[in-house]
């Protein structure tokens, strides 16, 4: 019974540290279509500068852990937001092209990493409380998990409260239905895009930093090693769908979770859990036929 | 600027690959007139309005809005410039209500909409905007209701309450009466004529030609890309060529 708690919990803390990439690369699929490979390496640069200026700070301090998260954020908004402008914006409805320039932006930005940090893993420390455990019920709960599922949680809640409650989120809402006629209606779509891109970078930049915690290393490889995960979570949950995503990043993380610890397969199960909803569900738990 | 047309066409030709899909089109729609455009499929009648809307970019020509040259702007510019337009399959927000759809056209026109943390809310000028216009449709009792569920009918007025919220000058039509019930015909036309009404122009492509003879000033013929006549309903149903190239023999 321990196991599975342990393995829930566990579960559902990876599963936070998939949605923080998930959510962004659903969101801009939303409301532009566009696939972006490039998400992965917003996560790795603010994963290195997020430690960069954390360990400066204090290294393995709180304080250093705190603001290494807010230059991730603001790292992760700035590098998504000059892609979209740079990039992307040339590229609209021109979706072969955007992949060719995604993936392009993808390997290159992981060579240019390693080429400043080098390609082998860098072991970071953080705040001792992070790397104890909680007991909840008999069971050690590793504390960077709370972490993660706060952290996760949170953009969760912004992220709809800015979708929901103001002016931009109805813009954007209605952006994803019908791209067209928001524009027909006088809007300059563009700065939603962008706006988007930002919000979906940021997260991926929380999620770097969180990231570095999670393993206790910063690579220049865990933004694509987390992207496949991301893009698996992203389709499950149906594209384009926020809480699709939510859901999906909870069920992928959990059952790679059980599936590693009983059959040592927690990365075939994943797979097959994607061939299935591909199968049954081709739109995923939560998405809708794009028209 | 009053005296300008509100709507002017200079030899609009559209050429995709070897196709000739617009050719040598010039049209001039006075301020507060309504124009219909009729023209068997494929004549370019949509296309036509996607190059007045700014949807397409003529290879030739060019597109004057109030005097103004717009060839150049972008689709949401010359909204601002005061187009607007309606597209053939209806482009409500199924998702939203219909008085979220209404608010979005009039956040863009207050400009609420260039602010990014403002939190709407009931009562504020864009809601007001967005309940006349609602009324105006005679959608009032469906404010909140989500846009996806309404009758195509409805869905067709809450179109034009979203066009009146942006407070067009220019309003394009497109096939506004297509797929609507027969029991909604009337209350659509009625609708329509109150938004010609305070001196909005209209240029509306209709194939239902009872509805369009009784609504407008004058009717442009399209054939083949070709403007073949512009005149009023009488006129252009005389003319032997109209009868010949689209109405057929018969008529």
């Amino acid at each position: 019974m321990s196991a599975v708690i342990l393995l829930l919990i566990t579960g559902v803390g990876l599963g936070a540290l998939y949605f923080l990439v998930a959510s962004g690369l659903s969101l801009i699929y939303g409301l532009m279509g566009v696939l972006n490979f490039a998400h992965g390496s917003f996560l790795t640069l603010s994963g290195f500068l997020g430690w960069e200026v954390g360990r400066r700070v204090g290294d393995g301090s709180w304080a250093g852990l705190l603001i290494g998260m807010a230059v991730g954020v603001l790292v992760g908004a700035g590098s998504a937001a000059l892609t979209e402008l740079v990039f992307i914006r040339r590229l609209y409805n021109r979706h072969i092209e955007q992949v060719l320039v995604t993936v392009g932006l993808g390997l290159a930005t992981v060579a240019l990493f390693e080429g400043i940090w080098g390609s082998d893993p860098i072991q970071i420390k953080s705040p001792g409380w992070l790397s104890r455990t909680t007991e909840i019920a008999g069971v050690h709960i590793p504390n960077d998990r709370w972490l993660l599922i706060g952290a996760a949680v949170a953009v969760l809640l912004l992220i709809v409260l800015f979708l929901q409650k103001t002016s931009y989120g109805l813009i954007i809402r209605a952006g994803v239905e019908n791209r067209t006629m928001v524009t027909a209606l006088g809007i300059d779509v563009r700065r939603a895009f962008t706006i988007v891109f930002a919000i979906g970078g940021a997260a991926a930049g929380l999620g770097g930093v969180l990231a570095s915690v999670y393993y206790g290393q910063v690579s220049a490889h865990q933004g694509t090693s987390l992207l496949i995960y991301a893009f698996i979570v992203t389709v499950i949950g149906g594209l384009g769908s926020l809480s699709g995503a939510a859901i999906a990043a909870v069920i992928v993380a959990v059952i790679q979770q059980f599936a590693n610890y009983y059959f040592g397969a927690g990365d075939l199960a994943v797979v097959l859990l994607l061939a299935v909803v591909i199968l049954v569900r081709p739109t995923g738990l939560m998405g809708k036929v794009k028209h | 600027m009053s005296d300008r047309p509100a709507l002017q066409l200079t030899h609009i030709g559209l050429q995709i690959g070897g196709a000739r899909i617009l050719n040598d089109v010039d049209v001039e729609v006075a301020t507060g007139e309504m124009v219909g455009v009729i023209g068997p499929n494929g004549a370019g009648k949509t296309t036509l309005f996607n190059i007045i809307s700014g949807v397409m970019t003529p290879t030739t020509g060019r597109v004057l809005l109030t005097g103004e040259d717009v060839t150049g702007r972008k689709v949401h510019q010359r909204a601002r410039v005061g187009l607007g337009r309606t597209f053939q399959t209806s482009s409500v927000f199924p998702g939203l209500t219909a008085g979220k759809n209404v608010r979005m056209a009039a956040q863009s026109k207050l400009g609420a909409a260039t602010s990014p943390w403002k939190f709407p809310r009931r009562g504020d000028d864009a809601d007001v905007v967005a309940g006349r216009c609602l009324e105006e449709v005679g959608l009032a009792h469906h404010v909140d209701t989500e846009a996806g569920v309404l009758s195509h009918g409805d869905k067709r007025k809450l179109e034009i309450a979203m066009l009146i919220a942006t407070d067009p000058q220019v309003v394009l039509l497109d096939e506004p009466m297509a797929g609507v019930g027969s029991g909604d015909v009337k209350g659509l036309m009625e609708v329509i004529r109150r938004l010609h009404q305070g001196g909005r122009t209209v240029l509306m492509v209709e194939h239902h030609m009872e509805v369009l003879m009784d609504l407008v000033d004058r009717v442009a013929v399209m054939h083949h890309g070709e403007l073949l006549a512009i005149d009023t309903p009488d006129a252009v149903m005389a003319d032997p060529a109209v009868q010949k190239a689209y109405l057929g023999e018969t008529v």
